[in-house]
């Protein structure tokens, strides 16, 4: 070991170790934390972990090191479905030109009370 | 301030206690208490001061900030411990952490055990965080108000301890077969350093209710420990239990190396402030 | 995110459509997502940029987790065991926000260990006594953030909100660093001037992490204009030795550069030549530590990797366990 430190030189059992990793590097997972009570889970990041435990263990130490969460999401990040983002304009246009959708597009009511 | 009023202000039974709080309490013990303090105080710190090792070596970096967290609570702990024993004695928790010799700390041998590889540090946290899941789930109930105290904080985090090593030890025993070496390997070096953790000390006698009887402890962590090693398809070990000693400052040859490295800076700048 | 599908986009059609609603995103300020269509340049940039921040974080720990053994008080042990730990999460968080560029973890850290990737150089240099703990979390964290903080607006979102966080974690960092140089500086001889040679040391090296100066900096011209980096390295070099020339006076120690000044014609702060050779030596790998810095990254990588394996072969076998029971049900 370098470094010189005293408190992890002795009783290593560990052979020299093999080569490359035979298997596959720990998969993806995206983390979700509720801050608090009421509140949705938010995306906060992601991590590596071998199995779902472990990436739940992972994601409490690594996003709630603060008191960030009460609540955690952990997820594959495989199993994410994404729109398109070329498909912008199908998708996510429609709604423009439908203003009668929000409150502001009535303004012949001003002035009275609690409606 | 008696250790009266300082429950009338803020120590109360169950009421989970920071190093800050016990410090601002002044609470003072007797000297049994405070003894018994520095058992628990010095356990923690040993052990912290040896899994601080692996901060920048773990076998991911995920598990940097685990054993880091790890460290950090048991840092805690040793603090909240070690400022109300140096009450008794008008000292702080760095003087009894810096400027004590090796026959004076009062760690068990297990917590001054070396690092090894991760399996054994693994091993270790086994068997430290299930004896001290059962010593401070009994503990946080004691009559007395500060130790209680201290550990209605520590048993939570020891809690997460205790699941995170046996997350661990049934991935090596089960992973590969490299890894179930290892594993084995790693519980059969840290098994011999059980014993002295539930042998009874006359101090015990002297606390009563104060304390809590380590014998008493036997029990309940071999069923939880059995039932892991169950689950994993392992045994516990066969083998025999070492001597012992450190409740009484008589240490293995370890503990002078991690002191030296511990104490080095501080002992250069007696009565220095940092 | 997962790695975005990139090859979807083929064909010169829907590259220049591409191109054009990305110049659009670029020139309203907006942001980048990692399923947009992108310029292979500016992905190659930034997975070089945030691999490379991301290392630094990870190897940036090895050089103070050496002192946490031997911190002299246990308050300031617990702090750097915390500070160090916030640096592993760093290195976390800047790896996930490269993945979403299609690189995987595994091939960043392989390229790092291989020699293959850069990090920052300042922590090529020896950690030679506890004040020098106080001076990294002062200086070189304190002109880290310096930098980081426009990069909270750089315009690949991943990237930005990765910084986001660290920003926030990292506000203790330098105050940590600035407390432990004040506490030296308020005691005995000894430990003043332990101080004072630290801030010797570490000043001009801090300076040097703003990269070289405006006129031989090739990479900044291109990633200001993709609104990845907001400011030029002299820019926020003469920023940092504003702050750093105010706060030194509340030490009572002083900066080992007597040419530190502030021009009222120019508005900006000003300091002595800095020794851009000693700057490529050390970002050449030949710093003092450089060996030691990477051998120990791959030390403890390859220690790692039975444990990585065991869980991933656990893992498989639950699964498979667990497979035949859901088919069942």
């Amino acid at each position: 070991m370098t470094g010189g430190s005293t408190t992890g030189d002795d009783g290593s059992t560990a052979p020299a170790p093999g080569p490359a990793e035979k298997r596959q590097p720990w998969p993806l997972w995206e983390v979700f934390v509720r801050s608090s009570r009421g509140l949705s889970h938010v995306h906060a990041g992601s991590l590596h972990a071998p199995d779902a435990d472990m990436a739940l263990r992972n994601a409490r130490d690594l996003y709630t090191r603060r008191n960030e969460g009460v609540s955690l999401w952990v997820v594959p990040s495989s199993a994410i479905i994404t729109s398109d983002p070329s498909a912008k304009e199908q998708f996510f246009e429609s709604p423009q030109g439908k203003d009668y959708r929000h409150a502001t597009y009535y303004t012949k009511s001003e002035g009275v009370k609690h409606l | 301030m008696s250790e009266a009023n300082a429950s009338a202000t803020r120590i109360t039974p169950g009421n989970a206690l920071r190093p800050e709080d016990i410090a601002a309490s002044h609470a003072v013990p007797s000297p049994e208490a405070a003894e018994y303090a520095l058992w628990l105080g010095d356990d923690s710190l040993i052990l912290a001061q040896r899994l601080g090792w692996w901060i920048s070596r773990a076998p991911e970096l995920e598990e940097d900030v685990a054993l880091a967290n790890i460290a950090l609570d048991l840092i805690g702990h040793a603090r909240s411990f070690l400022t109300y024993a140096g009450h008794a004695s008008g000292r702080t928790e760095d003087d009894l952490a810096y400027f004590r010799r090796e026959p004076e700390f009062r760690s068990a041998h297990l917590f001054e055990q070396p690092n090894g590889d991760f399996a054994r540090t693994i091993a270790r946290q086994f068997v430290v965080s299930h004896y001290q899941w059962e010593l401070y789930s009994r503990l946080q109930h004691s009559t007395h108000p500060t130790l209680a105290g201290i550990a209605a904080k520590a048993v939570k985090e020891v809690d997460y301890h205790r699941d995170h090593s046996l997350q661990w030890v049934l991935r090596l025993a089960q992973g590969t077969e490299e890894s179930r070496r290892r594993m084995t390997a790693g519980l059969k070096l840290t098994w011999p350093y059980v014993e002295e953790l539930f042998a009874d000390e006359p101090l015990i006698d002297a606390l009563g209710g104060a304390a809590v009887r380590p014998s008493s402890l036997r029990e309940p962590f071999d069923a939880a420990v059995a039932a892991v090693l169950a689950e994993a398809d392992l045994e516990v070990p066969a083998v025999p239990g070492a001597t012992g000693g450190g409740r009484r400052g008589v240490h293995s040859e370890h503990l002078g190396y991690i002191l030296a490295e511990l104490q080095v800076l501080a002992r250069e700048h007696p009565g220095a402030s940092w | 995110m997962a790695a975005p599908a990139a090859t979807q986009y083929g064909g010169p059609d829907i590259d220049a459509a591409g191109q054009q609603l990305f110049d659009e995103l670029i020139a309203e300020d907006s942001r980048i997502e990692p399923r947009d269509w992108m310029p292979e340049a500016y992905r190659k940039s930034l997975t070089r940029q945030i691999s490379q921040h991301a290392h630094s974080e990870i190897i940036g720990m090895q050089p103070e987790a050496n002192w946490i053994t031997r911190a002299p008080s246990l308050k300031r042990k617990a702090i750097l065991m915390a500070k160090v730990q916030d640096e592993a999460g760093h290195g976390l968080y800047l790896y996930s926000a490269a993945e979403t560029l299609g690189t995987p973890r595994d091939k960043m850290t392989e390229d790092l260990i291989a020699g293959k990737a850069r990090y920052s150089s300042i922590f090529n240099y020896p950690v030679l006594t506890w004040a020098d703990i106080g001076a990294i979390g002062w200086l070189v964290d304190g002109a880290a953030i310096c930098n980081q903080v426009p990069l909270c607006r750089a315009s690949y979102g991943p990237y930005g909100r990765a910084m986001v966080r660290i920003c926030k974690e990292e506000s203790f960092h330098q105050r940590q660093g600035f407390e432990i140089l004040l506490e030296l500086a308020n005691g005995t001889q000894a430990q003043r001037d332990m101080a004072q040679d630290a801030i010797n040391r570490w000043y001009a090296p801090s300076l040097m992490m703003f990269g070289p100066p405006d006129d031989d900096s090739p990479n900044s011209k291109q990633s200001m204009a993709w609104n990845i980096k907001r400011f030029s390295n002299d820019e926020l070099r003469s920023r940092f030795v504003g702050m750093i020339a105010e706060q030194v006076k509340a030490l009572g120690l002083t900066l080992p550069d007597p040419d530190v000044r502030f021009n009222e014609d120019t508005g900006k702060w000003e300091h002595g030549p800095l020794d851009w050779e000693e700057f490529k030596e050390v970002l050449a790998g030949r710093g003092p530590c450089n060996a030691q810095r990477m051998e120990r990254r791959r030390e403890a990588h390859e220690d790692g990797a039975w444990v990585r394996e065991a869980a991933a072969a656990y893992a498989d076998k639950q699964a498979r366990r667990a497979a035949p029971a859901t088919e069942a049900a």
